[in-house]
């Protein structure tokens, strides 16, 4: 194991650590937008897809990655769509100010 | 480490850090309602950085396909999806969740695959990086099918029932321990590219026989796990690429998936292997009657409206009968005008009422329920003593006594609301059949029980007129 590897098992770790006591403050209340905000952040494979579709490695290689950033994004923009829709419905009492 | 990097890696490492610190602000920002907006706004700044910073990386030497491929990505998405999540109700959320979790995974397959076939065509395929690019692939074909199956379910175009058969869970366990067989295989022979399509195969069945035997009651722990693996496959791709962007990012993705389905299990009062490999929800026994003969009390609208009309405290409990109902808006018009004739009203929220985690929270929000109204089952389960109607409506097994008294009922030692502890009880309900989960409910039967049948808008439509009425 190369101390690359060593060190994105850190990175990896520490990382998962913290969403989860992110996570963890996360009220039920906004359990849904949550999900589907994560659903958004799953998008983020557009990152490989970009290097894959951009590379020069023949045809078939450029394709996949095209198909790949197609699908990334349309789970980025979905994703960040909904969970926007989601919370911009939820408000605070307005009646007891009237 | 030895030397320095070169500037553009430098400029790529900088955004992505940048990037990775958005993202934990913006997950942060979904601890209140009010950060919630602009938290998912740090997220959305976020990604942007990432893939600013990818597409500066040396790697990239032609943007047509990029260029293309991102246009044609935000057109679908905006273009098709906007106006679809727009008008969607908010019934269907989950499915269309999942269906874009397929989105998500489609794409980290094909990078998986597609560095797979360059790095073993250049027979430069290191164990590490195999073994990294097999969990990437095999958790995203997983996630593509296994999503894919969830969105069928709940869309109802397959059956919600559990599809089970002998030896079901065994042959499951083989396939998995098959597939990551093969993974091993791969790190040691690379080259053996049959040993990477039969792997993928298995992947992708195994996406639909893990999913084929759950209930549509448990979709939400699916969906939940379904993103977790689905973080998981980014971060494997991550390891792959030394990309630590992904890393982190996949691994906030896998612990929060993680964790919203062990909550939500933890709220059934199940475990994990139980959801997963339980096949709950079997078929329910005849309808309407229990068998000590007793029977459902019927009540007209005009005496629900006068009890409701009356009382101090009206307690609502939503269940996805009113989300199927659409029934949400005829609700709030309800409690409004109980609430303009001096009734008191709360909403008690079961943590896995609906759908998905908070399904019931989303659905209240956009029928302008503000969410200070809303209340968790710790919270409201004290008041029902001191309440004249629990208004219960298209919810069942969140309520079901029998989660306390009978341990041989299969939802025995769920948490539920204690509705049966409320001076009176009303039901709105489609039918007399059973709940979602196929278990008759004691409760409906109990003397201060009385039941509205019907369609739960126009139940709630009648109630509002004769309330009015008064």
């Amino acid at each position: 194991m190369s101390l690359t590897t060593v060190i994105q098992l850190y990175v990896f770790v520490l990382a998962g650590f913290v969403g989860y006591q992110v996570i963890s403050r996360v009220p039920p209340l906004l359990h849904t937008p949550l999900m589907s905000a994560a659903n958004a952040l799953t998008g983020i494979s557009l990152v490989g897809s970009l290097v894959a579709a951009g590379s020069n490695h023949g045809t078939l290689s450029n394709v996949m990655g095209f198909i790949a950033v197609i699908c990334a994004t349309v789970n980025v923009v979905g994703g960040f769509l909904i969970t926007d829709r989601m919370l911009k419905m939820f408000k605070r009492d307005d009646r007891k100010s009237k | 480490m030895t030397g320095s990097l070169p500037l553009r890696e430098l400029i790529i490492q900088g955004t992505y850090l940048v990037s990775s610190v958005f993202f934990i602000v913006g997950l942060r920002g979904l601890s209140s309602p009010e950060k919630a907006r602009a938290g998912m706004g740090y997220a959305a700044v976020g990604m942007l950085l990432a893939i600013v910073g990818t597409l500066i990386h040396a790697e990239i030497v032609s943007y047509t396909w990029v260029f293309w491929g991102l246009l044609a990505g935000t057109t679908i998405g905006i273009v098709i999806g906007r106006p679809l999540f727009i008008t969607v109700p908010m019934t269907a959320m989950p499915q269309w969740v999942a269906l874009s979790h397929a989105a998500g995974a489609v794409a980290a397959t094909l990078v998986g695959v597609n560095e797979y076939m360059l790095l073993s065509a250049a027979g430069t395929l290191p164990a590490g990086t195999m073994a990294a690019l097999g969990f990437e692939v095999l958790l995203g074909a997983l996630t593509v099918t296994g999503s894919i199956m969830a969105f069928g379910k709940l869309q109802e175009i397959l059956p919600g029932r559990p599809v089970t058969w002998p030896l079901q869970n065994v042959m499951n366990l083989v396939l998995l321990t098959g597939a990551l067989g093969l993974v091993v295989a791969l790190m040691l022979h690379p080259e053996h590219s049959a040993y990477f399509w039969v792997m993928l195969a298995i992947a992708a069945s195994l996406g639909v026989l893990m999913v084929l035997p759950i209930g549509g009651a448990d979709m939400p722990v699916v969906i939940s796990l379904l993103n977790a693996y689905a973080g998981l496959s980014a971060s494997a791709m991550g390891f792959a690429l030394d990309n630590n962007l992904l890393i982190i990012v996949g691994a906030l993705d896998g612990a929060s998936g993680l964790l919203l389905s062990i909550l939500m299990c933890k709220a059934m009062n199940r475990s994990f292997t139980n959801v997963l490999f339980g096949a709950f929800g079997a078929p329910a026994a005849a309808a309407g009657k229990l068998a000590d003969g007793r029977e459902m009390r019927a009540i007209t609208p005009e005496d629900a409206a006068v009890r409701l009309g009356y009382a101090r405290l009206v307690v609502v409990v939503p269940g996805y009968g009113l989300a199927v109902a659409q029934a949400q808006h005829a609700l709030r018009e309800l409690t409004d005008l109980l609430e303009k004739r001096g009734v008191e009203v709360k909403y008690a929220i079961h943590p896995v009422a609906g759908r998905m985690p908070g399904h019931m929270n989303v659905l209240l929000a956009e029928a302008n329920v503000p969410y200070d109204r809303l209340f968790d089952m710790e919270e409201v389960n004290g008041e029902f003593p001191r309440t004249d109607v629990a208004l219960v409506i298209g919810a069942n097994d969140v309520v079901n006594p029998a989660a306390r008294t009978d341990p041989s009922s299969p939802i025995y030692g769920m948490p539920i609301l204690d509705v049966d502890k409320a001076r009176s009880v009303m039901v709105l309900k489609r039918g007399k059949g059973a709940g979602f989960a196929g278990i008759e409910n004691e409760l409906f039967f109990e003397p201060k029980t009385f039941m509205l049948f019907g369609d739960a808008k126009a139940s709630l439509a009648r109630l509002v007129t004769e309330v009015k009425s008064m």
